[in-house]
């Protein structure tokens, strides 16, 4: 198995643990990964917000090169996800709109088939690796560890291409597999605002109360996200929550991968945990008496 | 059609609107629109409908009798988040998200922004970062930002503190991640803006 990498602007900065963690867990499980040579930005909701034939020609470089690698391409951030899907989906629409996009891509020597897959990590783990696979892997179970499986809203919608739009299950099987105790967590795909929180920050503010409160009323010792715009808005403005709305979370959020690195036997260390602002404490023991 | 023009438009509205079916035209099922029952699926399904102070549903109903500009001036079409709870729920498979951003495609072009609410700023500073550096790099596009919208919130404690958090925990680029292929960058600007459309 190997993939096309494309990390995003975030995963460089904001958003480094998940870049790191996803690295180093792919390469735990010998999936490849061979990052897409010098990509650009997808543009977010923000270039399909100001010019669509721009944006989608953009997006559509990085798949042309991509194309050249011949691999599928793995995207995990949510936003990159959406959008490469959508220009992917857009030119496999009719002919008439790959040639228009083509046509772009001609002013730079690029074309793109629309042959390619965009995949996130956490389909190519559940759904192509397999579960049963990961399992046999695990070096440090997650016993006792009560997980908020948090999807939030790109990757299940609205391709439709994750198992539920509503309620999906690939989090909470694969960490029920790990042994980690799934909490019931309804808001898992609400969303949290995104850019908003930039933009319109009362708004976001409150968006992401209402899903730390949920994951605080399902008693998650921590919430496990599949993006970076998720994570930073839970985790880095937790404290700026507490003080708007009088609440007093305290509650870790980290990438997904951070904590299936862990049970991969990987060291918080290694998986950047301690770059986190909220830590993770019982992890941090659990791990220090694998380790003594 | 389910839902003709009203009769008498003003010359800019009935112009905003042809742009409007224009834009429709360039994703699948955009057309759908017209089908649209007013169930209020949309806004009951929106997380940020509270905040709006047009509804979905009333985007539909208030095109539908002729106020496309004032769509155009709302602030909901800035607020939408993009996470396409809407269009997955929609009975009629409108593709409302997809609607959403061609309403401001259609605002952006012809400059109609709501009044003291400078939502459409955040796309303006990305933009301007995708065309200077071929990557959004974090910390200058925040700068941007709040020097064209809030210059003065750049001072405000809790910025500050959110900035020298990152930055402790080496979650902030100092630099710009600039791409060695901004040449092919500004040629697929270029030729895509001489194509035309939004």
């Amino acid at each position: 198995m190997e993939y096309a990498y494309y990390p995003g602007c975030s995963l460089e900065a904001t958003g480094r643990p998940y870049d790191v963690s996803l690295r180093l867990v792919f390469q735990r499980l010998g999936i490849g990964l061979k990052e897409i040579e010098d990509w650009n930005c997808c543009g977010a909701t923000s270039y399909i917000s100001m010019n669509k034939l721009t944006a989608y020609s953009l997006t559509a470089r990085n798949l042309a090169y991509a194309e050249r690698m011949g691999l599928d391409v793995c995207a995990p951030c949510s936003s990159c996800f959406t959008i490469l899907s959508k220009v992917n989906r857009h030119m496999r629409w009719g002919e008439e709109h790959k040639a228009q996009i083509n046509e772009v891509l001609a002013a730079a020597n690029l074309s793109y088939s629309a042959g390619l897959e965009v995949l996130h990590p956490l389909g190519i783990l559940v759904d192509f690796y397999g579960i049963e696979r990961i399992q046999e892997r695990v070096i440090c179970r997650l016993d006792g560890l009560k997980v908020a499986p948090y999807y939030g809203c790109q990757i299940v919608r609205p391709q439709g291409r994750f198992d539920d739009r509503e309620d999906p299950q690939q989090l909470d099987n694969l960490f029920n597999a790990l042994g980690a105790e799934v909490v019931p967590f309804p808001v898992k795909v609400r969303c949290c605002g995104g850019m908003l929180m930039t933009s319109y920050e009362e708004v976001a503010l409150k968006l992401n109360r209402d899903i730390l409160s949920a994951a605080q009323f399902a008693g998650a010792d921590v919430i496990i996200t599949t993006c970076p715009l998720c994570q930073i808005n839970l985790e880095a403005y937790q404290e700026r929550i507490n003080k708007v709305h009088g609440t007093e979370f305290r509650i870790p959020v980290v990438y997904f991968t951070q904590l299936l690195g862990l049970a991969l036997g990987l060291s918080p260390e290694e998986l950047k945990l301690d770059e986190m602002v909220v830590p993770l404490p019982s992890v941090d023991r659990r791990q220090s008496e694998v380790h003594a | 059609m389910t839902n003709p023009a009203p009769a008498a438009l003003r010359s800019k509205e009935a112009e905003l609107r042809a742009a409007f079916w224009d834009q429709v035209a360039t994703f699948p099922n955009g057309f759908k629109i017209r089908d649209c029952i007013q169930c209020g699926t949309c806004t009951g399904s929106c997380p940020v409908a509270h905040a709006m102070d047009i509804t979905p549903r009333e985007i539909v109903a208030l095109f539908r009798a002729g106020f496309l500009e004032d769509i155009l001036r709302s602030r909901s079409i800035w607020i939408c988040a993009s996470c396409y709870a809407c269009t997955v729920r929609c009975p009629q498979g409108i593709r409302v998200t997809d609607s959403v951003y061609a309403l401001k495609r259609l605002a952006s072009a012809k400059g109609i922004f709501p009044r003291s609410f400078p939502a459409h700023a955040l796309s303006e500073a990305f933009v301007g970062n995708i065309h200077s550096f071929g990557r959004n790099w974090e910390l200058w596009f925040g700068l941007k930002y709040y020097l064209s919208t809030n210059p003065v919130g750049l001072l405000s404690p809790n910025i500050q503190k959110f900035a020298l958090r990152m930055l402790k925990r080496k979650r902030l680029g100092l630099k710009p991640a600039r791409i060695h292929g901004m040449k092919e960058v500004r040629a697929i600007i270029k030729k895509a803006q001489s194509m035309g459309g939004l």
